[in-house]
């Protein structure tokens, strides 16, 4: 299991060393390993249950414990399966040579190694430092070889991140106190034992603010556009496909483990973060409605996609929820990547960016278009994508429990997604020529789209082993 | 995976392999993608000739997947699902000969034959459906392959008609998502069984139910083109002759008709239906439809789009149909679901014949039509006659029975309704027929793409079909107690509806 | 009131300020100050809520370590990015949001 922390280290170092070419070489093969470990991480948890790992043959309370039970496991296999064919795509994208790239491989090493890291971490401190390094990490790839928009955006982005992980770590500072523990799972017996004080509560509070803040979560959403829809295309799509699910891994941990009596106590918080949600979803695509540039629309896509894990909260009851907020976070994974890896290649054919220009590209680019397409099935949640079957579990747990206003808000939800990914496909569809003519695309970056957008759809029929690796593992 | 299990899933392969491997080839390799096309075509034929050969000697073909837990995707082979199969293949045969020759030398082929096949395989999984959640996967499916269809040439006025059937479709599968959800909700699943399975609920839940029954019917009306929902039909029309013919004989405006059947005897039975007082509001609606698709045929010039209401004003008669209570009635409606795909494909053939060849596309301008092109007028005219329900045609057959069911289910005003819009149909279609032989050709023709050499007044492969289902036409209405005519095969399917439990 | 609890009062107060910093001013180095501000305000609730019965417990102080380092890294993340766009318009400060699209 540190092998899934230590190699992105490495090869992130390596990168650095050296260049880009062989930087993103050395990439390649580093994720390809770290997917087939953690493939056999899962076949392991499958078969015999949740596993922890002392680092360095230290446990806990002085070293760190690594534990990986069937969320972690999915947050990995995730992680690896979006970020490799995304660093074969970033390989092709880049100019060489590219001012952009030199920074681009260390940099994702970075994330991965962070996100992985908080993937395992069993503890909240060691989930704030790997909050924190995911947080650089990602405000660096936004920054690295941009103009002055892309600094402005970086620097929002940054100083956003950091009054979270702030306030994230204030919370675990309260707790610390209280407790005199920061594990996880020594945690959750003792919140759920007896009556918290009232520091515990504001210690929740803080720590979920905090996390909210970095979910770009509605209002605290307006870092995201700028950043993700400013930035190089493979970097848009590491954020908006897995960076911040990785906040939302976090909230989900402590909503069911250390804080889960704490939210069953105060039923509010859930419904706050759903009217949130909700609010979310309305706003983002609205706003993606009304974009004019592509990647604009796909970053307000992000903020109203993000907005449907929030309704999960206070379904929790139902198991069918969190099954609900998994198989959403997956395929927008996946489904997001694509798109914006689509949006990449579409961005580089036309040599600009909005979507008016996008004229009559679907007879020349139309394995781009249809990738852009399947993408936007699983955001709809259409059948057969993966994003129904979430959008199934959510309403199917929303009736459950007889919140049927959910129900019509996830409905009203794809209704809204459909206007803007169809505004892109109409303006694609038209039989107008083309303004100027197109620059080569390389097939690289079709391809990986469009594999990322076959994914998204094909997970909707593997469904049931991804929640079964979900539960395996004993899930909290 | 035993044969059984594996004959449904290779019907449905037989439409979607071609069909994905045609969007790879390159638009020169006509051959190729005419051949692949054939091959999938003809091997489906097969397929289902299996099918039914084996569902007649009482195998069952079932196969299930699990999607969610609790949640399957299902195939089953039943009387009324083969039905629409066996239908749907046929026409699909003759639809993509007919396709091939419309398009002869049009660009995006590739394409249009690719999304045509996965339209095809989505029409086959709604028919073969075991559940309302397979039935619904395959029926977006149905809406998202016909979109690039609709506006496969492109031109503003497509992308318009396009966006206007995505949204009225897309609301549609919403509210039908939402009524299936909850219907799931209440029962645990949502399998088709005859007799329905409602009933189970118990009394209490019935006002929960009819709220559902509202959400279902109000979902597949979209794709039914009940009134009001109807709008984006006509719109279609500025889709090629083949999309057209597909669309509203065999493909979109059926699967609405054909869940709507699903829904009423398989999901809640007749018997229940009735007692919740569902089916008059629904018989209304139907025939309020009749009337209007009628009414406004009567007004258009465009004759695609006379044909789009009269597609809306027929395709109700089939709801109308499943609405009158007692075996009759349902049989009048399931033959007219073949019948009327029959004789409207042929309608639609024939209509793009006069386009490709003259390029007439107004009925004031189809004079003297029926002596340049003969045999595409004759075929309209068998089928325009069938429309109308002239005796030894099959929609005289369907409107008997229908008819005949009204009375048996003390609806007499439904037979009103059935006899003024045959009255209509008769004044919308009369006008045409008249036009094609009775007036005097014109001197030269809007636009003559193609010149007439001896007999053949047009590509073969644009008149072949037409003359097929014309013949299919009067075929069934003149001889239609065969074994396996289509109101034989209804006649089974309404018998086992209403049998005693 | 123990001596600990004083300081994890302060430390909240601190923080308080050090967020309120970090989103009203408009100068990027002073809101990068604040920043730390708010890192420091962290550091003491978690010592000064940390103490067990008068004897030193050596977790919070490692974790005080390694917060320090990490609020340093991101510091100096944050004060190269403000000189290179110091350097790219001219201006300390960060442009008016959403005026992009």
């Amino acid at each position: 299991m540190a092998w899934l922390i230590v190699l992105p280290l490495g090869w992130a170092s390596l990168a650095f060393l050296l260049g880009p070419g062989r930087g993103a070489v050395a990439a390649i093969i580093g994720l390809a390993a770290q997917l087939w470990l953690v493939a056999d991480l899962a076949a392991a948890v499958s078969a015999a249950g949740a596993r922890t790992h002392a680092v360095g043959g230290w446990g806990a309370p002085l070293g760190i414990d690594l534990a990986a039970d069937g969320l972690s496991v999915v947050m990995l296999l995730l992680m690896q399966a979006v970020a490799l064919p995304l660093a074969v795509y970033a390989r092709a994208y880049f100019a060489p040579g590219a001012d952009e790239s030199r920074y681009f491989w260390p940099m994702t090493g970075f994330l991965v190694a962070a996100a992985n890291a908080l993937f395992l971490s069993a503890d909240l401190f060691n989930l704030y430092v790997a909050l924190e390094l995911l947080g650089l990490a990602a405000v660096g790839l936004v920054a690295a070889g941009g103009g002055a928009p892309q600094l402005a955006a970086a620097l929002r982005y940054l100083l956003a991140t950091l009054v979270g992980s702030g306030a994230y770590l204030l919370g675990v500072a309260a707790l610390y106190g209280t407790y005199g523990t920061v594990s996880i799972a020594t945690l959750t017996p003792l919140l759920a034992a007896g009556q918290a004080p009232a520091l515990v509560w504001i210690a929740g509070g803080a720590m979920l603010a905090g996390l909210a803040v970095k979910t770009a979560l509605f209002p605290f959403h307006f870092w995201l556009p700028p950043a993700h829809g400013g930035a190089p295309a493979p970097v848009s799509a590491l954020l908006s496909g897995l960076v911040v699910k990785a906040s939302f891994y976090l909230i989900l941990r402590l909503w069911l483990g250390p804080l889960g009596e704490l939210a069953a106590a105060a039923p509010g918080a859930g419904w706050l973060l759903a009217l949130l949600g909700s609010a979310a979803i309305l706003w983002g695509s609205f706003q993606a409605i009304r974009a004019a540039h592509l990647k604009m629309l796909i970053a307000y896509s992000t903020v109203a996609q993000l907005g449907y894990l929030f309704l999960i909260f206070p379904l929790l009851a139902a198991p069918s929820a969190a099954q609900a907020g998994v198989m959403h976070v997956f395929a927008h994974g996946f489904a997001k990547a694509a798109m914006f890896a689509a949006a990449g290649a579409l961005i580089r054919a036309t040599g600009q960016d909005t979507v008016a220009g996008l004229a009559g590209l679907a007879e020349r680019l139309p394995l781009t278009l249809f990738a852009f397409g399947l993408a936007g099935l699983t955001l709809m949640g259409l059948p057969p994508s993966a994003g129904f079957l979430a959008k199934w579990q959510l309403i199917e747990a929303a009736l459950a429990q007889g919140y049927w206003f959910v129900a019509v808000v996830v409905l009203a939800g794809g209704l809204l997604a459909a206007f803007y990914v169809l505004r892109v496909l109409r303006q694609a569809f038209l039989s107008a020529p083309a303004a100027g003519a197109l620059r080569p695309v390389p097939r690289t970056l079709e391809w990986t789209a469009f594999a990322l957008a076959a994914a998204s759809v094909l997970l909707g029929f593997r469904g049931v082993d991804l929640l079964a690796l979900l539960a395996a593992g004993g899930a909290p | 995976m035993t044969a059984n299990e594996l004959l449904p899933l290779a019907v449905l392969a037989s439409s979607l392999v071609p069909g994905l491997v045609i969007f790879t080839l390159p638009e020169a390799w006509v051959g190729t993608r005419s051949a692949l096309n054939l091959f999938g075509a003809l091997a489906k034929l097969a397929l289902v000739g299996v099918l039914l050969a084996g569902v007649n000697e009482g195998q069952d073909y079932a196969v299930r997947y699990e999607a969610l837990p609790g949640l399957d995707i299902a195939f089953k082979a039943d009387g009324l699902g083969l039905l629409f199969v066996t239908l749907s293949a046929l026409l699909w045969l003759l639809t993509t000969l007919y396709a091939i020759g419309y398009l002869e030398g049009s660009p995006r082929r590739s394409r249009f034959f690719g999304f045509f096949s996965i339209c095809v395989t989505a029409t086959m999984g709604i028919a073969m459906a075991a559940n309302l959640f397979t039935f619904f996967v395959f029926y977006e499916l149905l809406t998202l392959s016909t979109f690039p269809l609709v506006v496969h040439r492109g031109t503003e006025q497509a992308m318009k008609a396009g966006t206007l059937y995505l949204a009225y479709t897309l609301a549609g599968g919403t509210v039908l998502l939402t009524g299936i959800v909850w219907l799931h909700h209440l029962l645990g699943h949502t399998e088709f069984a005859h007799g329905g399975i409602v009933a189970a609920l118990g009394p209490q839940a019935a006002g929960q139910l009819k709220v559902i029954f509202v959400l279902l019917i109000a979902g597949l009306a979209v794709k039914a083109a009940l009134v009001p929902l109807h709008g984006w039909l006509p719109r279609a029309m500025v889709a090629p002759a083949p999309v057209s013919a597909l669309l509203h004989a065999v493909a979109v405006v059926k699967a609405g008709a054909f869940g709507i059947i699903r829904i009423v005897y398989e999901i809640y039975g007749i018997e229940l239906a009735q007692s919740l007082e569902l089916l008059t509001p629904l018989a209304v609606v139907a025939a309020a439809t009749i009337l209007w698709g009628s009414l406004r045929a009567l007004f258009q010039d465009d004759l695609k789009r006379r044909l789009a209401f009269s597609t809306v004003s027929q395709v109700a008669y089939i709801v109308l149909g499943v609405t009158l209570f007692g075996p009759v009635g349902t049989v009048g409606g399931l033959v007219h679901l073949v019948h009327q795909g029959i004789m409207k494909v042929t309608l639609f053939f024939c209509a793009g014949n006069f386009a490709e060849t003259l390029g007439i596309h107004k009925v004031s301008e189809m004079d003297g039509a029926g002596r340049r092109m003969p045999v595409s007028a004759l075929a309209f005219s068998v089928a325009a006659l069938g429309m109308m329900g002239a005796p030894l045609t099959a929609g005289a057959i369907s409107k008997a029975w229908l008819v005949e069911g009204a009375y048996a289910a003390g609806m007499d005003w439904a037979a009103w309704v059935l006899w003024t819009s045959s009255l209509l149909n008769a004044a919308y279609f009369l006008p045409i027929l008249w036009r094609f032989w009775f007036r005097r050709t014109p001197a030269a023709w809007p636009h003559e793409r193609i010149a007439a050499r001896g007999w053949r007044e047009t590509s073969w492969l644009l008149l072949l079909p037409p003359l097929a289902t014309a013949l299919a036409t009067l075929v069934a209405g003149a001889f239609p107690h065969i074994e396996l005519s289509p109101l034989d095969w209804a006649r089974l399917i309404a018998e086992r509806e209403y049998a005693p439990r | 009131m123990t001596s600990g609890l004083i300081f994890a009062c302060a430390g909240a107060a601190v923080f308080a300020l050090g967020v309120a910093g970090v989103m009203l001013i408009a100068h990027l180095l002073r809101r990068v100050l604040a920043f730390n501000l708010m890192g420091s305000g962290a550091f003491l609730v978690l010592v000064g809520l940390g103490q067990r019965a008068g004897v030193p417990d050596p977790v919070p102080q490692a974790m005080v370590l390694t917060g320090i380092v990490v609020a340093v890294a991101a510091t100096a993340l944050a004060l190269a990015l403000m000189r290179r766009l110091h350097a790219a318009t001219g201006r300390a400060e960060l442009p008016p949001a959403g005026d992009d699209d």
